[in-house]
């Protein structure tokens, strides 16, 4: 399977009719009998589980070790055929065989799970339905609603984007104890969303006692209740996830201001640029292509928002706070409704790399543009 | 750090009122942050000390507004006078504690190894699998990176429970490894891109393998990135819920599952909730604070050039 023309930086390499052919009969020989013994006890353990054959294990755990045999006897056969071109192959082979087995079949038996009506808590089981789960989806109200909260919580990244550059230009700016404002401004990103969301969003934000609902009184709020209205519900979503993720953009802006030549600066301030338009015609430019990155990273990030909703809100008031991820979950956890959740899953999936690959596109268009 | 900003002073001098009244905004602009980043974390940590009493009326601060007590640790097992008697909770939160430990070191070794090899290879040599080239087999590893939990999730499920692995450590540790391993290959390329090439030739005309000027040549320059890329993959394992929360039950469970199922049936014992919380979120603090440098340079790897 790899077909590998010489390096890009020439390597001395061993052309391959040197390699003596015992070796590479060995080489071949080995993966035909871990092929074989693979396929065998794949055929075997279908013939079992459906009950075609009393021979067999009673998991498929077996076969998670022939695969790992198989993927062992694919490196060695790469070495014995290939010599030193196998050797580099076998820098790649581990995560890819990795990544294929973990991210290949389970997306593929997803597809398959998506077009069954499957509720674990019901007898019937598995059963094949169509397209069925796809209309209903397209039917269903609050999913439809969880899709609009995404593009919400997706439109709150400008504003982390906003202050992130903000406290960026802060801790570049020439300031004492700046090593120990970073630290701080770091801490929250460490900190587990499940556990800020329970002593931030259950505590802190508490109807009654709260420091921030007393805070909130004061200021004028007569009724600071954070999580009952669906607008306010989501802005607090919004905040919480901001305050642990604004420090990953920061520190990724900070870089990009660091990096940034000082000559240019200085040479804008010789020109008798003011600081603001230094900022909005150099420095602001110049940093486009690390905001980009560090948006789109975080779009990503973004886009999986799940755990926080899950411990604050469970999606309410309503379904206003839900994001796609903590509703699938909920569609699982609380209705067990496999087949249904799986396709509003695939469903998500589609649309994300639909988007992402807009947006990849978009951005490098627009970065070309403005430069 | 200190060169770049001296031009800054010159030109502020100048007009002394908007020196102090620029110096005023960032300082002033720098605390508020700063609270904002110190003040949760300042109440997680008082509110174990609280009794129910002084939740529920707000307290603040500690000897002036209210006397701290070990409440919250007690409940634990994790205070003073309870740490040498035997505790049921303090057991579970243990095997809780242990288990995220083992998933997220287990997980992070694994796609150092793994994802560092990789990287390596696709920095280093040209790859041609069938019809796919080294940007391609690039692309597919960082493309993981938009695969959202929730699509993964029902899938492994099952598979899991075919397979035995369902409320294990090693399928957790599996998955983790897939999460953070885009992540990882990202650092690690831009980190062995940054190796000059003529020292693996020279290794290699010196007669050593391929792998051994691997071993022996790059991978000691290239450590530092991977304490980075280990660290930053730390960070997300230990704080992960999500894949956590659906395939364990009993055994596997880890320490943000554990906070997050922590209702009794008279409500939050607040106190104890906050010790909880302390405890999960003292190791990575530590080492955010003492290894910054390397969660700094993971993060921006890649991001300017």
């Amino acid at each position: 399977m790899a077909e590998q023309t010489s390096t890009a930086n020439a390597w001395p390499a061993h052309p391959a009719d040197l390699i003596p052919t015992g070796r590479k009969r060995l080489g071949w020989g080995l993966l035909a009998i871990a092929t074989l013994g693979l396929l065998a006890i794949i055929v075997v353990q279908i013939l079992y589980k459906t009950e075609m054959s009393t021979v067999g294990f009673d998991t498929w755990r077996p076969v998670v070790y022939a695969y790992i045999l198989w993927g062992a006897a694919l490196g060695a056969w790469q070495v014995l055929t290939r010599g030193e071109d196998g050797q580099r192959a076998l820098f790649l082979l581990p995560a890819l065989l990795f990544t294929i087995a973990m991210v290949i079949f389970p997306t593929l038996f997803g597809f398959y799970i998506a077009l069954t009506d499957w509720n674990l808590s019901s007898f019937s089981g598995r059963r094949f339905n169509g397209l069925d789960n796809f209309w209903q989806m397209l039917a269903d109200p609050y999913y439809r609603n969880a899709l609009f909260n995404m593009v919400l919580y997706v439109l709150a990244v400008l504003v982390e984007y906003v202050i992130a550059f903000g406290l960026a230009l802060l801790l570049n700016a020439q300031i004492r104890a700046r090593k120990f404002f970073r630290v701080v401004f770091l801490l929250p990103l460490m900190l587990s969303p499940v556990a800020v969301s329970w002593m931030v969003g259950k505590s802190l934000m508490e109807y009654r006692f709260g420091p921030a609902a007393t805070l909130a009184r004061h200021l004028g709020w007569d009724n600071p209740a954070f999580f009952s209205d669906p607008i306010t519900a989501r802005i607090s979503i919004m905040m919480l996830d901001a305050w642990t993720f604004i420090p990953f953009m920061m520190i990724m802006l900070l870089a990009g201001l660091q990096a940034m030549s000082r000559e240019v600066l200085e040479a804008a301030r010789v020109d008798g640029a003011t600081a603001w338009q230094t900022f909005w015609q150099v420095t602001f430019p110049l940093m486009l292509p690390v905001s980009v990155t560090a948006v789109i990273l975080r779009i990503i990030f973004k886009l999986k928002l799940a755990d926080i909703i899950i411990t604050l809100t469970s999606g309410g008031p309503g379904g206003a706070t839900d994001s796609v991820s903590s509703f699938i979950y909920r569609e699982y956890r609380d209705r067990s409704n496999v087949g249904y959740g799986t396709m509003l899953a695939m469903a998500y999936l589609v649309i994300i790399i639909v988007f992402v690959t807009w947006l990849l596109k978009f951005a490098s268009r627009f970065v070309r543009n403005v430069n | 750090m200190s060169v770049q900003t001296t031009d800054y002073t010159v030109s502020e001098i100048r007009s002394p009122a908007a020196f102090i009244t620029s110096r005023v905004f960032i300082y002033g602009a720098l605390i508020f942050w700063a609270f904002v980043c110190l003040f949760p974390i300042y109440w997680t940590i008082t509110t174990s000390f609280k009794s129910a009493v002084d939740v529920t009326q707000g307290h603040l601060i500690p000897f002036v507004d209210f006397t701290p007590d070990w409440k919250g640790w007690r409940s634990l097992g994790l205070s003073p006078d309870s740490i040498f008697q035997t505790s049921t909770v303090r057991d579970e939160f243990l095997k809780r504690f242990m288990n995220s430990v083992i998933t997220s070191v287990g997980a992070s070794s694994l796609a150092i190894i793994i994802g560092s090899l990789a990287a390596y290879g696709l920095v280093r040599y040209r790859y041609k699998f069938a019809w796919f080239k080294n940007e391609d087999i690039s692309f597919f590893f960082l493309s993981q990176l938009i695969l959202p939990p929730v699509v993964l999730a029902l899938p492994f499920l099952v598979l899991y429970r075919e397979v035995a692995l369902l409320d294990t450590r090693i399928g957790l540790v599996l998955l983790y490894t897939l999460m953070v391993l885009p992540i990882v290959i990202w650092i690690m390329r831009d980190q062995f891109n940054s190796i000059p090439v003529e020292l693996e030739e020279a290794a290699l005309v010196d007669g050593l393998s391929i792998w051994g000027a691997f071993f022996r040549i790059v991978m000691p320059i290239a450590l530092p990135g991977m304490v980075a890329a280990f660290i930053l993959a730390m960070v997300l394992c230990w704080n992960e819920y999500f894949f956590a929360a659906l395939l364990t039950s009993t055994d596997a469970k880890t320490i943000p599952v554990m906070v997050a199922s922590q209702t009794g049936s008279q409500g939050i014992n607040w106190w104890s909730m906050a010790a909880l919380a302390t405890a999960a979120i003292a190791p990575l603090a530590i080492i955010g604070i003492a290894l910054e440098r390397y969660l700094i340079m993971g993060m921006t790897a890649g991001s300017v050039k």
